[in-house]
């Protein structure tokens, strides 16, 4: 056989192998954001909201779209704002996550190589289980009739307080972000943090250093990039959820995501949930990218 | 003195990391003790009761629901297992730009912007929400877990296996179904388990892309959370806990692998 031929049959086999699942996504994720993305420059239809006609046919043919969506979102105060409390909350979440995730983090990859991946797996297992079912949980912990609520109002009440409701309120929104999201933390800290060499720390503190120095002068830094990961892993999803706050989040704890849904499902806008969709992906994937370049930054 | 300092430090860091550990395990253990909870209420313990289970078991819109879950995991599972152990193979062996790309993006944009476009593309084309569009769905973003599991193995494989086959007369797809297949196999059993979990799982596409009249377990759940809860919602969050615990124990150990990368 010549070696031509070879090639030919190879480059033949090569796409019996790779064009299917590349045909699959191109029809069912890569064609959807295009429409999507096309939406967002369409005009609302007449007939109970509904998406529009691409082209208007009056007295010929013209194309009937226009960036009045992204008009609306720049123009409407109310979508400023819950962009940015939707913001806060992811960032507020993902330092909560930080500042728990890393102790655990530490300990997990200071402990015996043999108790690791069993401490590694106790920590994914919670998120593996069911994500409605975990936020379900904090309705149960955090509801009025819940130990938690009553022996915070017993207190309150002791010193005169109005009693306060845990669920229902921004407060349970957090709560279960940083829940939810914990385990993305963990992972890539404990990845980076198990590969520091702790010759470096006992070189540190035969030269002095004492434990508040060999960790902010030496592991934080050295764990920078496990950071960067961690804070996008946590932060991207939860910019985008609709499911805690609407779920836990009252009227007072909505996010992005809920109007999103309300967008597609209630008022039936498409152009303005898909041009709400675009851009907070377009906000996620800033953010992921910032990690990103902080990451290489760091490990440089 | 310094050990006795370090004893001290060393004893706090646990009790940081155990508080932690209770965090992510206190709330799971709720919603199992109040599934044996013999109240309406899901406030104090008043009895063991199997009675929950028994309700969830006369619930026929439940156990519809649980069919429903059932016949998409299995088919999201078996489609994205073929699809994608042929994406991981693909991305393993050949140099392809936009087949990672496809792959890796459905698992790294948030979830509700794959639900919406996905909602916007079925009724574009007049295609009728319903266990159909939500199984296509399911599979689009499976592949790419599969793939990456399916990539891995293959990258820890002695490539010289396949070469000696190869060597000795063998055809490349006589070389892949008798050394590269075998030798993959754990991970591309951890990849369908994987997407099994994932499917039956799945909340935020399935809501969108589900329409009216076809609920899955986690929507069925959703619904019955947002009207009135009863405990039998403990039993059925229970029951979906330990089927997918199991599944993915399972997966982990064909596929040590997953302890580092999942998700």
């Amino acid at each position: 056989m010549a070696a031509p031929a070879f090639q030919e049959t190879r480059r033949g086999a090569n796409w019996l192998v790779a064009g299917p699942p590349l045909a699959y996504l191109l029809v069912f994720f890569a064609a959807p954001m295009l429409i999507m993305v096309l939406a967002s420059l369409r005009n609302p239809g007449d007939f109970g909201g509904l998406a529009p006609v691409l082209l208007e046919d009056v007295a010929g043919t013209h194309l009937n779209l226009s960036v009045e969506s992204y008009a609306r979102l720049a123009s409407e105060f109310l979508y400023t704002r819950l962009f940015l409390k939707s913001l806060g909350y992811a960032a507020l979440a993902t330092l909560l996550c930080l500042v728990i995730g890393y102790p655990l983090a530490v300990l997990i990859a200071r402990s015996e190589k043999k108790h690791r991946n069993l401490l590694v797996l106790l920590v994914i297992l919670p998120f593996w289980s069911n994500f409605l079912i975990r936020i379900y949980a904090w309705m149960l912990l955090l509801g009025p009739q819940s130990g938690l609520s009553q022996a915070l109002n017993s207190v309150l009440n002791l010193a005169d307080i109005e009693p306060v409701s845990l669920l229902y309120t921004p407060f349970a929104v957090v709560v279960a972000l940083v829940y939810v999201h914990l385990p993305f933390m963990v992972l890539p800290l404990y990845a980076n943090l198990e590969k520091h060499d702790s010759a470096l720390l006992d070189a540190a503190q035969d030269l002095g250093a004492n434990a508040w120095q060999r960790f902010w002068q030496i592991t934080f830094p050295l764990s920078l990039p496990g950071v960067y990961a961690g804070a996008a892993l946590v932060f991207i999803p939860a910019l985008g959820i609709f499911a805690i706050p609407d779920l836990l989040g009252g009227t007072q704890g909505i996010m992005i995501g809920n109007v999103i849904k309300q967008q597609f499902l209630d008022t039936r806008d498409w152009p303005f949930g898909s041009a709400l969709s675009l851009v907070l992906t377009l906000a996620a994937v800033g953010v992921a990218g910032l990690a990103a370049a902080l990451g290489r930054k760091a490990r440089a | 003195m310094g050990l006795e300092r370090m004893r001290r430090r060393s004893l706090l860091l646990w009790a940081v990391a155990l508080l932690a550990y209770l965090f992510l395990y206190a709330p799971l253990a709720v919603v199992v003790i109040y599934s044996f909870n013999d109240s309406r209420l899901n406030a104090e313990w008043v009895g063991f009761t199997f009675s929950w289970y028994r309700k969830l078991f006369r619930n026929e819109e439940m156990l519809l629901a649980a069919q429903n879950s059932l016949v998409i995991a299995l088919v999201t599972s078996a489609v994205s297992t073929l699809l994608g152990t042929m994406a991981g193979f693909a991305m393993h062996h050949y140099r392809t730009r936009l087949l990672p790309i496809l792959v890796l993006a459905p698992i790294a944009i948030p979830e509700i912007l794959m639900g919406v476009s996905l909602l916007i593309f079925f009724v574009l084309l007049n295609f009728t929400l319903g266990l159909v569009s939500v199984t296509l769905s399911h599979i689009s973003f499976c592949v790419g877990f599969v793939a990456i599991v399916v990539r891995a193995r293959l990258a820890g494989m002695d490539e010289s296996l396949t070469e000696a086959a190869r060597d000795l007369g063998a055809t490349p797809f006589r070389a892949f179904r008798l050394v590269t297949l075998p030798l993959i196999t754990p991970g591309v059993i951890a990849g369908a388990l994987m997407a099994f979990t994932l499917s039956i799982d799945d909340f935020v596409i399935t809501f969108f892309t589900a329409g009216v009249g076809s609920n899955t377990l986690p929507l069925q759940i959703y619904t019955m959370v947002k009207t009135a809860v009863t405990p039998e919602v403990n039993a059925v969050s229970t029951l979906l806990m330990l089927l997918t615990l199991t599944l993915i124990m399972l997966a982990t150990r064909l596929s040590p692998f997953l302890l580092r990368e999942s998700r």
